[in-house]
């Protein structure tokens, strides 16, 4: 397709001005505009409606290309990101190319954001006047479809993997769950109870994991990880590293015995290191697979060479001490990222004694001690064995705070009340929350707070803002005094307690920027990954065919959590289901005439669309990879490469038609 | 045929143009053959008044190098365009300012101030400065006037051609000639004697994927002699350069400066060799890219050596 190079000089272009309510029209003069526009060059048709996007608006648009032989349309409304689609398909339904068409932001970017009414005026005239400029180059783009491959990779075991994999796997689509631990189950394994309702998180999530084990249409990959993703939407290909389990999970049969005999004790991280496991191990007695792993870093027979103890005990000869880290690669149609959350390391706080006081405990540590099947056995106790007398909670620690993460955790509030009723159920200790403020917004929550209130837990509203164990008289020996505000009595506080529980902020998982990368999507806010948009396309991404779901999106309880895992299900049910998608038309292209050969764009792609063909000795671009980003086009020194629908002269012409009253 | 009339001039340059058309060895006996030499300073006996004693047209092509910096370059090229039916800007001071041109990120009293007040060399108790006109006991002596800025040649009168380089290569010099001889003339305002494409087309060294670490003045890199000279960390602006040199300096070792000028499609040269350079950095560290961008000696004289009055970017 060879670009426009004259400005043509007959088109008939219609102008049609949204008043959104009042949210454009009250600031704007649209009947001022609509005078100012008709006046225009090409402009051969201004119409004005309240509402735009609504079915007489949209019809207004398709009888006026009908009537006038409109050859490019500009609607001044709000932003693209809205109602592109809408009026593109308006167009095209009325036999006018979607890419005749022009959108002008006179909402998001002049209305909303000017209180000047002249200024808002004069704005809205530059911004039609570059699209009236624009429209003259615009040019017809063939929109081309490809096929769906049905088949669905979801990256992360947690509950909102495990509940997505289900929902797809019971629509007939093949899942490949990839989980980089031993076992699925994520976070939500470690938790003893769940708020608001109290029942154990085992109790509701093994089923789940189980059904994941044993579903057909579940590829249940655990320790392995993503090591390349290329294609796009419905047609991905994935490189999976399975790392050597040094166990040969056929022949395994998880009796378990390898794991009784090893003779190595590591600190557990699924206990959060307050327990034990071996070097062979899985994560947990549930573990699913029940299939163990070995610890390459701390077995023995890798560190000196002998040993071999679970290979002497293991019947079915299932131990391979020789495997190595395989690599497959699989063709799937969409993916899905829930990869879950990394709780914050609250040593970058040092006045609250993590990691200095033992009896100061990590929220997550505070679950496995409460879990029945954890290092003590659901009990709460001191490192000495002692039962606590006094509990302090700590709320917010590193969350709402400038100097670590300024956004609320979201799920804290909740579990620390839970926390104060487990230990008020397990222990005669009195429980002690400082808190910020309590929120309890869920369906339930508010009641659950309610109850605590009555169960004689002592709230005090402040933020704590030390821990230390230097008593100061009698009563504060051997004790951890936290220091705080209580805002509402406006006193200073010393308070000596046994034990210290901090509500750690949820932040992303340390890899999340290379996954995003890997993946071609962007994180924001706090680190988090980016949806497409937080109210209209939550588990969507800016890569389509990559969605997101659960705590690696934001921080989320099980409640969003899940419902988010279903969304991601059910939007790729809705893209396989379809069969089909349409590729973006607004790719870039080399012209071959130009191109001279010097590979400065090769490295520049992030889709990996462009290649050098070494016959002709010049760059060429991948259609169906190419999503028409336009790095290339920028960068390119001989400006061989264009991006269709954003050409040089596109560009320039609305930039002249912004700032030229004259066009 | 009748034999056409050319003539040549020299305005803001430094005479490698002249020279340049000498070059083309036994060529030059065809020029004599098909053309006679009606005014050319540098070679050929003449006046200012020869030129404007001859009627408009008369000349058929001038081939005019140098860019426009004084009062009287700017008369000769009003009046060699009026005797003229083709004018022909030749070379990179006249298609596009070339290094003289330089001179616009100052202005006309610092030029003045270095030259005859500051620089070591001078001698000039008095302070005297040129003026355009002094009177002496014999009369009126008078000087051309010097610009605040130094300007194309299309930017004072039209120009027909462009053939760039500094200087043109001869084997393109003789090209075009051919092309006179043959009286097929491409459509005016056609840059001629240069390709549409970038010199990495005619460049005989390997190139690979970019991925830049450290940029290095040509006297500090040891260059392996055969990998592309961006890809060993050497400004080459050859990317951004329209080719027909045949590199030339590349295959002297050298990188390209940038003379042939700006692509066809390119708005503007600096800026085109400039998003190469930035594009082919390998780091995403804001930090770590700073200080490998601080390695590029003198960015505006590197990217926009030749052409700084034919840019969009302008200073």
């Amino acid at each position: 397709m060879a670009k426009i190079t004259k400005k043509p000089d007959k088109e008939k272009i219609g102008v049609f001005l949204c008043h959104c309510g009042t949210n454009i029209a009250g600031v704007v003069d649209i009947p001022a505009l609509a005078g100012y526009t008709r006046d225009l060059p090409g402009v051969e048709m201004v119409d004005e409606y309240k509402f735009m996007c609504s079915q007489p608006g949209q019809d207004l648009i398709k009888d006026s290309i009908k009537k006038h032989k409109l050859t490019k349309v500009i609607v001044a409304a709000c932003s693209p990101l809205m109602h592109e689609n809408t009026f593109r398909k308006a167009c095209e339904e009325a036999g006018l190319n979607r890419y005749c068409f022009i959108m002008v932001n006179n909402r998001e970017h002049n209305s909303w954001v000017t209180e000047d009414k002249a200024l808002a005026l004069q704005k809205a005239k530059d911004l039609i006047r570059g699209a009236v400029a624009r429209a003259f180059w615009l040019e017809p783009l063939e929109v081309k479809e490809v096929g769906v491959n049905p088949n669905v990779l979801i990256l992360g075991g947690g509950i909102a993997g495990i509940q997505a994999a289900l929902d797809l796997a019971e629509s007939g689509r093949t899942v490949y769950l990839v989980e980089r631990e031993q076992s699925i189950g994520g976070n939500m394994a470690k938790f003893d109870k769940t708020f608001p309702t109290l029942d154990c998180a085992a109790c509701i999530l093994t089923p789940k994991m189980v059904s994941v084990g044993q579903h057909p249409n579940i590829k249940l990959w655990n320790y392995a990880e993503v090591d390349e993703v290329s294609g796009f939407v419905g047609n991905f290909k994935v490189k999976v590293r399975h790392k050597a389990t040094s166990v040969n999970f056929e022949k395994c049969t998880g009796c378990g015995i390898c794991q009784e005999k090893c003779p190595v004790k590591r600190p557990s991280e699924f206990d959060e290191g307050l327990g034990n496991r071996k070097a062979i191990y899985t994560l947990f007695a549930q573990a699913v697979p029940n299939k163990p792993v070995i610890d390459r870093v701390n077995c023995t027979y890798y560190i000196k060479g002998k040993c071999k103890v679970c290979e002497k005990f293991c019947e079915p000869k299932a131990i391979d001490f020789e495997m190595k880290d395989s690599v497959e690669e699989i063709e799937v149609g969409s993916i899905i990222l829930a990869t879950g959350f990394h709780l914050w390391e609250a040593g970058q706080m040092p006045e609250l004694g993590m990691g200095k006081y033992p009896n100061v405990l990590t929220s997550l540590q505070f679950e496995r001690m409460s879990n029945s099947s954890g290092p003590t056995l659901g009990k709460i106790l001191l490192k000495d064995g002692r039962e606590p007398e006094s509990v302090a909670i700590l709320h917010c620690t590193g969350s709402r705070d400038v100097n670590y993460h300024e956004y609320c955790s979201r799920v804290c509030c909740m579990y620390a009340l839970k926390f104060a009723h487990l230990i008020k159920e397990k222990t005669k200790a009195h429980v002690y929350n400082f808190y910020i403020d309590m929120r309890c917004f869920g369906k339930g929550y508010e009641e659950f707070y309610h109850r605590l209130l009555e169960e004689n837990v002592t709230f005090i509203r402040g933020k704590a803002a030390s821990v230390t164990d230097r008593a100061e008289n009698e009563s504060e020996s051997g004790k951890l005094i936290v220091m705080g505000e209580d805002t509402l009595s406006q006193k200073l506080l010393r308070l000596p307690v046994d034990m210290v529980i901090l509500t750690n902020a949820i932040e992303p998982q340390l890899d999340a920027q290379e996954v995003a990368r890997k993946f071609k999507i962007s994180c924001a806010g706090g680190g988090f990954f980016l949806e497409k948009h937080p109210k209209l396309a939550p588990v969507a991404t800016a890569s389509d065919g990559v969605f997101i779901a659960g705590a690696c999106q934001s921080p989320k309880d099980i409640p969003d959590t899940v419902a988010q895992g279903q969304a991601a299900a059910s939007a790729v049910f809705a893209l396989t289901q379809r069969g089909k998608v349409e590729l973006e038309a607004t790719t870039a292209i080399v012209d071959e005439e130009l191109c001279s050969g010097c590979e400065i764009c090769l490295s520049l792609c992030p889709y990996q669309a462009i290649s050098h063909n070494a016959e002709k000795k010049i760059s060429a671009i991948n259609d169906a990879l190419c999503k028409g980003c336009g790095t290339c086009a920028a960068a390119c020194p001989s400006k061989a490469i264009f991006a269709r629908h954003y050409t040089n002269q596109q560009i320039l012409a609305e930039l002249e038609g912004v700032l030229n009253e004259r066009i | 045929m009748a034999k056409l009339k050319i003539a040549k001039y020299w305005a803001d340059g430094c005479g490698g143009c002249d020279v340049s058309l000498l070059d083309t060895d036994a060529k030059i006996l065809e020029v004599a053959a098909i053309a006679d030499i009606v005014f050319w300073p540098i070679a050929v006996d003449g006046k200012y008044s020869d030129l404007e004693a001859a009627k408009p047209g008369e000349i058929d092509i001038t081939f005019f190098n140098g860019a426009i910096h004084t009062a009287e370059h700017e008369h000769i090229a009003q009046l060699m365009r009026e005797k003229s039916k083709i004018m022909v800007a030749y070379g990179s001071c006249a298609c596009m300012g070339g290094i003289p041109s330089l001179a616009n990120t100052t202005d006309r009293e610092s030029i003045f101030e270095t030259v005859y007040h500051l620089a070591p060399s001078n001698d000039n108790p008095r302070g005297v400065e040129p003026q355009t006109r002094t009177k002496v006991p014999e009369g009126v002596l008078s000087l051309p006037m010097l610009y605040e800025r130094v300007k194309r040649l299309d930017e004072c009168v039209e120009v027909d051609y462009y053939l760039p380089g500094c200087p043109p290569f001869y084997k393109r010099v003789a090209d075009v000639i051919d092309v006179i001889a043959s009286g097929k003339l491409p459509p005016k305002g056609s840059v001629v004697g240069a390709k549409d494409k970038a010199l990495c087309e005619e460049c005989p060294r390997e190139r690979h994927e970019k991925k830049v670490k450290e940029f290095k003045r040509p006297q500090f890199a040891q260059d392996d002699g055969k990998t592309c000279l961006l890809e060993q960390g050497i400004v080459c602006v050859g990317v951004a350069t329209r080719g027909g040199c045949e590199a030339r300096c590349i295959n002297a070792n050298m990188p390209c400066r940038g003379c042939y000028g700006l692509l066809p499609e390119a708005m503007d040269q600096g800026a085109s060799a400039l998003s190469a350079v930035a594009s082919i950095i390998d780091s995403n560290d804001p930090k770590e890219i700073e200080k490998v961008v601080n390695q590029i000696a003198d960015p505006l004289g590197t990217f926009y050596r030749f052409g700084l009055p034919q840019q969009r970017v302008r200073i």
